[in-house]
């Protein structure tokens, strides 16, 4: 009896520690944080909250997958407290805010290197130039055969696979090869569903696609990327290549994007400072190139000083290699 | 007499069938031929069926676990679990059928029962008929602004409920009135003849009888507004979320947008995920349906006319 008393209140006692515990964490920290946009940002920002969520069970995290436009057309009207972007944001978009009294706060938290692939039994082309690529991908392409980008390729029809035009991952790959966001030949197979176009390239052997990074890395078996040749030599897309910038023009940042008043509550406070010094180890482990841990850094102060306003909008972003965006952030 | 003997011959070439009659065997050929090239389409479309499932259930079934109904989402494929989906779709349903039943039922007794044959009552009609057929983004379009937006529900569960109510409300009026027609007249006069007023009628004779019916249609709605994911994404369920919505103002996901959420992704583990997704899916359908078999069978054991 005695005994068993005892053990009772040690094990209440312990419950108690537990809860007080865990009480104090709640105390802390409550609230609900609404997240939308890029597709593309998503899984990093999923990851973050997933651990955020698991060291504050108080604050509940929501995140949506409505595309960089979708998550800012809330943005603007303060429906959601962060968006997610695969592309920096729009000057209409910039304007809207203003017009809402909307004030934003811009960090850069990864970077992603657009892929070109072709099939494994794909044996004539290993690099390409950003030039080929145009004159393949440009509106108004003329391109039907593997021959007419280069000759002494095979004389067989190109078959072409590319995301929809609502994604960010389409308008950054139209902006860096043709020139002008949106811009591009129509007749492909389009998919918003990256695991489409990985399917339709690895079953034919004349295919081409372009996609993230991390659905390469998830395929490559089946897959083969091509080295791009952006003026200084054929570059193979990869972490390394992303980082040190020489994988261009097709290496891009990617963002959240806070609202400036969200940014003064407590609990989303935190979670920015724990995105910010997470996402170099979660942004690599859900297949994307983190920035430097000096460039977290600035960002990091960037945000806490509760700098308003976007360095990259409006601005030639193709190609910005991790050192210009840590310039651009100073 | 020869003319006679022919007319003979010709009867009984007539009458025997199977006969040497060429247009008779052609006949019979295409009969036997129609009859085979109907169980092919039928077996076949079962067939592809079966490879379709057979392929869902051997990618999904090993991520068919205790704690794939007790976890919440996650980037880690072995410990993702369906909690959060599972929870948000059957509270979603719920509020969905609260608020679908009575307004639909009440819709087509009011049709069928009280309105008189009129322009306006075949204006009406057409037009339920045609909102049932109306493609299931654009009920997502008029719930954002609706819902989310001019009642300013947000993106909630109860948004949610009442898209989804609103959605399937044609279907379930169109198979209400069908079941409420089905009920004899003679039922209706019988009670009528004993002084019957017509809500009495209609209370305690005709909806009893038609309560199988119209089970059938709520099933059959109810069913389809669990595989909706096109309009929800609109209105704002959740990819990501790590909490069951305890009041109807609550965030959510659903199952379809969850699974949607896991094939997208790159990794192969997840296109599993999703697998075993679509399982839990597919049983929690089939166990509504034999639901409504059973509530038919019963009721309909109770009415015999």
């Amino acid at each position: 009896m005695n005994k068993r008393f005892l053990i009772k209140a040690a094990v209440l006692a312990g419950l108690a520690g537990t809860v007080l515990a865990g009480g104090a964490a709640l105390a802390a920290l409550k609230g609900n944080i609404n997240i939308d946009g890029s597709s593309t940002v998503y899984p990093i920002t999923e990851a973050v909250a997933e651990e955020f969520m698991g060291a504050n069970p108080g604050v509940n995290v929501v995140v949506g997958i409505s595309g960089s436009g979708g998550g800012f057309k809330r943005f603007v009207v303060g429906d959601i407290h962060v968006s997610n972007a695969s592309r920096p944001i729009k000057k209409s978009e910039v304007e809207k805010c203003a017009a809402n009294s909307i004030n934003f706060i811009e960090l850069p938290v990864a970077f992603d290197a657009l892929t070109v692939v072709v099939n494994p039994k794909n044996d004539w082309c290993d690099s390409i130039t950003v030039a080929e690529l145009k004159k393949i991908w440009d509106q108004g392409s003329t391109v039907k055969n593997w021959s007419d980008v280069r000759p002494g390729w095979p004389n067989k029809p190109i078959k072409l696979f590319g995301p929809g035009t609502d994604s960010g991952t389409f308008e950054y790959f139209t902006e860096a090869i043709n020139g002008t966001s949106k811009q591009s030949r129509a007749d492909y197979t389009a998919s918003e569903d990256d695991n489409v176009l990985v399917t339709g390239v690895a079953g034919d052997q004349y295919a081409m696609g372009y996609f993230g990074l991390a659905y390469y890395e998830e395929n490559s078996g089946k897959l083969k990327a091509l080295k791009v040749d952006g003026g200084k030599g054929p570059v193979a897309p990869g972490k390394d290549t992303a980082r040190s910038g020489k994988y261009a023009p097709l290496s891009r940042p990617l963002f959240i994007y806070v609202n400036g008043k969200s940014a003064q509550r407590e609990d989303i406070k935190a979670f920015v400072n724990f995105y910010l010094d997470n996402a170099a180890a979660l942004s690599e482990e859900v297949g994307y190139v983190p920035l430097p841990d000096s460039a977290y850094k600035t960002i990091k102060n960037r945000f806490n000083s509760g700098k308003f306003g976007s360095v990259f909008s409006g601005k030639d972003t193709i190609g910005l290699t991790i050192e210009e965006v840590l310039a651009a952030e100073k | 007499m020869s003319s006679e003997s022919r007319n003979l011959e010709a009867r009984t070439f007539s009458g025997l069938p199977g006969a040497a009659s060429p247009t008779l065997a052609r006949r019979n050929t295409n009969e036997r031929l129609i009859a085979i090239l109907l169980a092919v389409l039928t077996w076949g479309g079962v067939a592809i069926l079966m490879v379709l499932l057979g392929h869902i259930v051997h990618e999904g079934y090993k991520y068919i676990t205790p704690h794939f109904f007790t976890n919440f989402a996650s980037r880690k494929a072995e410990i993702a679990g369906f909690k959060a989906a599972i929870i948000g779709s059957l509270y979603m349903i719920g509020l969905t059928i609260l608020l679908a039943i009575p307004i639909g039922v009440a819709a087509a007794v009011f049709l069928e029962e009280y309105l008189r044959k009129s322009r306006l009552a075949r204006f009406i009609e057409l037009n339920i008929n045609n909102l049932a057929g109306v493609p299931s983004i654009v009920y997502g379009i008029l719930g954002l602004m609706l819902f989310v937006r001019f009642f300013n529900f947000q993106e909630s569960v109860l948004s949610a409920a009442c898209t989804m109510a609103l959605l399937i409300l044609p279907v379930i009026i169109i198979s209400a009135r069908e079941a409420i027609r089905a009920v004899p007249a003679g039922i209706r006069h019988a009670a009528f003849a004993v002084g019957a007023t017509r809500w009495q009628v209609v209370s305690h004779h005709v909806l009893p009888a038609a309560t199988p019916g119209i089970v059938t249609g709520v099933i059959l709605a109810v069913s389809r507004a669990i595989g909706e994911s096109a309009p929800l994404l609109l209105i704002g369920a959740a990819a990501f979320i790590r909490f069951a919505p305890k009041s109807p103002m609550d965030r959510y996901t659903v199952m379809p947008v969850q699974i949607f959420s896991w094939l997208t992704k790159p990794q192969e583990a997840f296109h599993q995920v999703a697998a075993a997704g679509i399982i839990v899916l597919l049983v929690l359908l089939l166990a509504l349906n034999a639901v409504a078999v059973i509530i038919r069978m019963k009721a309909e054991a109770k009415y015999k006319w």
